[in-house]
């Protein structure tokens, strides 16, 4: 849920990294976190096992500056990828304005992914939030480890699992090292503030300002 | 799911009405946020803590335990208390989609917060539904 500020001029969006145990959801958040200044950044929140596996979420605040005199403000939010942890999951998509899906490109972790994004669609089912009108971005990540002789799905294999109909844009990514990264949080930057504008602006124009949409 | 939107005017009005009730008895601070985690207005010692966190961590706190309220059998719990060693917080639901949380000293008693609360929800929700 989208929270519109007019006294501050400005918009809040949640947009929640989802995908397997392991795929590297809080890779992502770590890295821009470290490569974004603290002048533009929140404070990191995670809630962890002892394992290094999110337990709850994470939350990293980010501000992507202004548009059109609004202040952009994201949170980012990851969710447990292990496949037990489906009710924390859950709740962390509650009000969720974007997606990312990161996926695994381990060839073993195949059925992992597309598991994954069942329960993301039921999931998303249960707020009545369709996976085909969220915005969604695919994130392929590990793919550095090619390099490395590791057998991965080729792009081709994970747009078929994946991708096939949804048809959301990809990029491929190795977070540990940054690439990607950025550009995946553009792309679903751009798409989640276009969405909660247009919903806001279409809702206007049939309701008097500052009323709840 | 839809999109809120608060206007400055809004905004002092209801920050006006946590200051009516519950600055005015001592509490720390109260927040008042949406069930995403986002903060909608807050007042009391605000540069003290970082509220953004503490949103967040109320309604996925509040949130797990209505999942926990239904493994038993309720529909959720209305109200959650915490007690600390100084600080306490009170963390209550405000019509379907809003939640409160109160942060007090041992100074306060409970009961006094749980009235206050009790008495500004209905004045929070109206102010939060007009047009």
């Amino acid at each position: 849920m989208a929270l519109i500020n007019l006294n501050k001029r400005e918009i809040n969006c949640k947009i929640v990294y989802y995908g397997p145990g392991r795929s590297g959801k809080t890779t992502n958040l770590f890295y821009i976190y470290n490569a974004v200044s603290e002048k533009y950044r929140g404070k990191l929140l995670t809630i962890e096992t002892r394992g290094e596996r999110t337990l709850f979420f994470d939350l990293l605040p980010i501000n992507l500056g202004k548009i059109k005199g609004l202040d952009i403000r994201l949170q980012l939010y990851t969710v447990p990828g292990q496949s037990h942890y489906r009710a924390t999951r859950k709740l962390v998509l509650k009000g969720v304005d974007g997606i990312v899906f990161v996926a695994d490109s381990l060839r073993k972790r195949r059925e992992k992914n597309i598991e994954s994004l069942i329960d993301l669609k039921n999931n998303l089912a249960e707020y009545n939030i369709e996976l085909e009108e969220i915005p969604l971005v695919f994130q392929y990540n590990k793919r550095d480890l090619i390099e490395a002789n590791i057998p991965l799905l080729t792009i081709e294999e994970l747009e078929n699992d994946l991708n096939r109909e949804l048809k959301a844009p990809y990029f491929e990514a190795a977070a540990i090292k940054g690439i990607g990264v950025f550009e995946t949080l553009k792309e679903i930057s751009k798409r989640t503030v276009k969405y909660v504008a247009r919903k806001y602006i279409f809702n206007e124009a049939s309701k008097a300002q500052g009323g709840m949409i | 799911m839809g999109t809120v939107v608060v206007t400055g005017e809004k905004i002092e009005k209801l920050k006006r009405i946590l200051d009516n009730h519950l600055t005015s008895i001592g509490v720390s601070l109260a927040i008042l946020i949406d069930e995403a985690g986002n903060e909608i207005v807050s007042t009391g010692k605000i540069d003290q803590i970082d509220t953004t966190s503490l949103a967040a961590l109320a309604a996925a706190n509040f949130g797990a335990t209505a999942q926990i309220a239904k493994l038993i059998g309720e529909e959720d719990f209305s109200i959650l208390y915490h007690k600390g060693k100084k600080d306490n917080i009170h963390i209550t639901k405000i019509g379907l989609n809003f939640i409160l949380v109160t942060v007090f000293t041992d100074k306060i008693p409970l009961g006094l917060v749980r009235l206050r609360v009790k008495q500004l929800k209905q004045e929070l929700l109206n102010t939060l539904s007009e047009q």
